[in-house]
This record gives C-alpha cells, structure tokens and sequence, in this order.
C-alpha cells in the first residue's frame, strides 16, 4: 500500500490532481491521434485534390450555414451498400480542404460525398425550390430563397479573406490564385468568362441557377457539383491493405 | 486525522473494514469490487491481448501493425462486393451476351434483367424520374411510363442514352441538340412568338386561338417543322418532342409552351458508363423498356 498512500498527496492538491489528470488523459489522446499524422497507411495523397475555388467556398459556406450537414454526411464509408448506392468510398484525402470535415454515418438525407454529376444543375434548381416535387416522400425543407439573395463584391472578397486563413492552414493557394479571387468569384458562373479550371483543374463553369445574376444558388450548386468529382477512381487503384 | 478506536464502536460485527478515512465522524467502507466485475475486467485485458494479435493495433515507425488476420476495410468491402458480384456473375455475363433487343426472347433471363433493373432505377433514377418511373413535369423530367419517347424508345435506344446520357459534356457519344430560342435570340418578334404558341396548341387539340394558330402555320413550317417534323410528330434522331399528342414534357399550357418557345428547353441527364457495369445498364434499360411503352 505504500504506493497507493502517497496517492493521499494528490487527492488533496486540487491543481496537482488537475495537471496529473489532464496528463494522463492527454497519454491516451496522444497514442490515439499522433500516429494518423506520420503512418503511411492513414496519410493516403491522391491524384486530382485541389483546394476549392472561390465560389465552391461561398458555397460550401452556405451549406454550413443552412445547416445541410445536420441531415447530410459527406463520407461514404466502405460498405457493400453504401458503395453500391453512392459511389467509390469517400478517402480521407478528399476531405483534406475541409474545415471541417462533413464526415458522418447519420443518413437522414443521402450522403453527399459523391453528388456531383449525379443530377442536372435544374434538378437542383428544382430540388431546392421544392424537394418534393422531384422526391415526393422527401423530408427536406426548401431553400429556394437562395435564388434571391444575390452575391456581390462584398461577398466576393469575404471569399478571398477565408482563403487567407486556409492558405495559412496549409491550403496550396498561390499568389496568383490569391489575386484572382474576386475575378474568379464571378469568373466561375459566366461560361465564356476566363476559365477559372486553369487554376482549379476541373472547375466546373457556367451559369448554375440560371438566372442572370450571381446567387447564393449559383454557389451552392458549384459545390455540390464538385462533390466527389476531384479524383478520377478511374486511375486510383487502393491499396488493400489500409 | 483518523481517529478509529474512536468511532469503531458504531461498527457492528461483520462489516468490511473502513478505508481508514474519518471526516467529522464519517467513515467510509472498504468494500471489495464486485467478484462478476472484476473478472470481466480482466477477461477484457486478456481479450484485448488477443485482439493486438489479430487485429490491425499498434502504430510503428511508418504502419501500423496489420494483425495476423489481414483484416483492412477496403480489401474486406472489395471481398464482399465481388461476393455479390459473382453471384449474378453467370446472369449479369448473359444478359451481356445477349443483344438487348432479343432479351424479351428468355423469360427467365428478362425477368432477372428486369428486376435488376428495377433496383437500379430505385438507386440511380428515381430521383428525377420519380419512384415509379412517371418524371416530374415541373422540372421536364419526362414521363417513362408512355409510349412518347424524345430519342426513342428500343432497348437499344435507352441503353445509348442511359450509357451516354443526354447533353452531357463528359461523353462524346452523348445524345445532343439545342433548340434555339427564338424569344431570347429575338429570332421571332412577339406577334410571331404568339401564333407559334397557338399553332403548337393547335397540333394536339389543346385549346387554342385559331386565327393566331392559322397564321402561326407559316411561323411553324419556317422554324419548327425541320425538327419536329411537318406534322408535329417528332424526331428521335433530334431529340425533337412530339408536338400532335397531349403528352407534354414541360406542360401544355399556353404560358408554358410560350416559355419553351421563347426561351427554349435544354434538359440533361448525365451518362451512367463510370457509375454502373454495362450489364447493369442493359438491365436497367430492359426495366425501363417494359414499364409501358416499349418499342
């Protein structure tokens, strides 16, 4: 019992008791997570990741906003079903640009990880307006005020500034992509506008709500529309083993 | 601190020992763990020892150890899903040898097809097709349950759509053509906007302004007729709509035939080649064929 007597000194030191928990909790984080950071079989690169473009981001901002994530999950985990119904399963590079993640296995709406392609930008357009009119027992609620709030320069730039802080997370933005920002914002919704793809390869192009202006639509479809669509699983061949 | 001789006298016969604690006169019991619990506890340790053997555990300087069992998620869904797909292996491997139109030949082979089929359209149609296969109008997802195709309506001819899609840009091979629109382009002025509309109502019988669709029988011939044919009837090599039938795409009322005109339709539908096996294409396609207007 000697041992476990002096354990009395701890008991009795709240700070003491407090670091010398937080330690060992920490031991048991650290054995958990360190690893992910440097074995090969969990730090996978993959061919055709791209940090998104400015719109994808507007996008993918208002898809936290609304909150699509409570009832959609972006991972499709490797199970016979789920990969039969949604695709290739998801690889943790392809959330390597997300903060955060949109991983979960609550399938409340259908996992989007692999939506883009899947449908037309007027299913969208349609689906968002009124969801149950294209899936009658669907339980989603409709957006499709998004058709009316338009994006401006302000927005644009707000863009630019939240590629700041994911260039300083790591994300591959160059200076030039930096610039291009705003340009590309607005560059990405004209089909004859400078090709933003020359600098994010395989940026899809053109009108997505199709109305004249630039809405809150036209970037949400731009990144659904981008959803899973990065790697070609044509020439991705896994490795069995992670 | 302690003082046990003290309060030991409230200790009846037969009490587990006391921890040694006393605050203000309270004890506290050394009760011994439950017997059950603690050997679970340490059946658990022992199992877990097991379970580092057997299993992916530990990490190392580049990988983690793989355990003795070889067990990884994805060798283990690829084993599965070539489970399942072997056991259709010998079905899927007919229908591929088969021509889709001489499918109907098999009763067997087709009915296999068809319900194959049919939890294809469940996974990758239904969405805009809806669940039973009657499209949604207010987004010209058309009807598959009618004997009105836009591009016709073999097996052969769905398979090519389904595989390739329709104005879809990943595929050469894609069903394409634009209509042009004559409202927007400003090809036609608004009066012969107006006799168009009518004249198109007039080809089904809907109901119509028969002096603008008299005049719109020129405007018609001039603009439309090459694709639609002279008629009215369509042409699957075009993708041209049918116009003599009340069987609308987009809907037959005067406003929303007026808006295909003006600015015209260009409905897509993505190809299927990268997101299902060909087998189950020409199954999805035998389905979709014997929903109700096969040709």
């Amino acid at each position: 019992m000697g041992l476990l007597d002096k354990h009395g000194a701890i008991e009795r030191h709240a700070t003491l008791l407090l670091v010398l928990s937080f330690l060992v909790v920490s031991i048991g984080g650290i054995v958990q997570i360190v690893p992910l950071f440097y074995l090969d079989n969990t730090i996978e690169e993959v061919e055709g990741m791209r940090p998104y473009s400015p719109l994808e981001i507007a996008g993918r901002e208002i898809y936290r906003r609304e909150g699509c994530y409570v009832c959609h999950s972006q991972m499709v985990r490797p199970m016979r079903d789920e990969v039969e119904r949604y695709g290739h399963y998801s690889l943790a590079a392809e959330s390597m640009y997300d903060h955060p993640f949109q991983w979960g296995s609550k399938r409340t709406g259908p996992d989007l990880a692999r939506v883009g392609g899947r449908y037309s930008d007027d299913w969208h357009v349609q689906h968002m307006v009124k969801p149950q009119s294209v899936v009658p027992e669907s339980i989603m609620p409709a957006y499709g005020f998004l058709l009316n709030r338009e994006l401006d320069r302000d927005d644009a730039e707000a863009v630019q500034e939240i590629m700041g802080v994911y260039r300083m997370l790591g994300h591959p933005y160059t200076d030039e992509m930096m610039d291009a920002a705003v340009d590309d914002f607005f560059a990405q919704v004209d089909q004859f506008g400078d090709p933003v793809a020359d600098r994010y390869p395989g940026a899809q192009q053109r009108n997505f709500d199709g109305q004249d202006t630039v809405t809150e639509m036209d970037a949400m479809i731009a990144y659904l529309q981008m959803l899973g669509t990065l790697v070609d699983f044509d020439t991705f061949v896994p490795d069995a083993s992670r | 601190m302690a003082d046990n001789s003290k309060t030991s006298a409230n200790h009846q016969k037969g009490d587990p020992n006391t921890t040694g604690h006393s605050w203000d006169g309270i004890e506290e019991f050394d009760n011994p763990m439950p017997r059950w619990w603690v050997w679970i506890f340490i059946l658990c340790v022992i199992w877990s020892v097991g379970y580092w053997v057997v299993y992916p555990a530990w990490p190392g300087i580049n990988k983690a150890t793989s355990g003795v069992a070889g067990y990884a998620s994805r060798s283990d869904v690829a084993e599965e899903i070539a489970e399942f797909e072997s056991r259709h292996d010998v079905l899927f491997a007919q229908i591929l040898e088969t021509e889709p139109g001489e499918l109907t030949n098999d009763e067997d082979l087709h009915r296999f097809a068809i319900n194959a089929g049919a939890s294809v359209f469940a996974a990758q149609c239904s969405q805009c097709h809806g669940a039973g296969g009657a499209g949604v109008q207010a987004g010209g997802f058309p009807n598959l349950l009618d004997d009105d195709w836009l591009w016709g309506g073999t097996h052969e001819d769905i398979v090519q759509t389904v595989t390739y899609g329709i104005r879809n840009e990943d595929h050469m091979d894609a069903r394409y053509s634009e209509m042009p629109a004559f409202g927007r382009d400003e090809l036609l002025s608004e009066e012969e906007m107006q006799q168009a509309t009518h004249f198109v109502l007039s080809l089904s019988g809907s109901d119509h302004d028969a002096q603008l669709a008299s005049a719109g029988a020129e405007v018609y011939d001039y603009n439309c007729s090459s694709c639609h044919g002279v008629e009215g009837e369509g042409d699957y090599f075009l993708g041209a709509p049918a116009l003599n039938d009340q069987i609308w795409l987009y809907g037959g009322s005067e406003e929303t035939v007026y808006e295909s005109i003006y600015n015209a339709r260009f409905g897509v539908m993505p190809g299927f080649t990268d997101r299902l096996r060909e087998a189950e294409i020409r199954a999805v396609a035998a389905y979709v064929h014997q929903l109700g207007g096969g040709e």
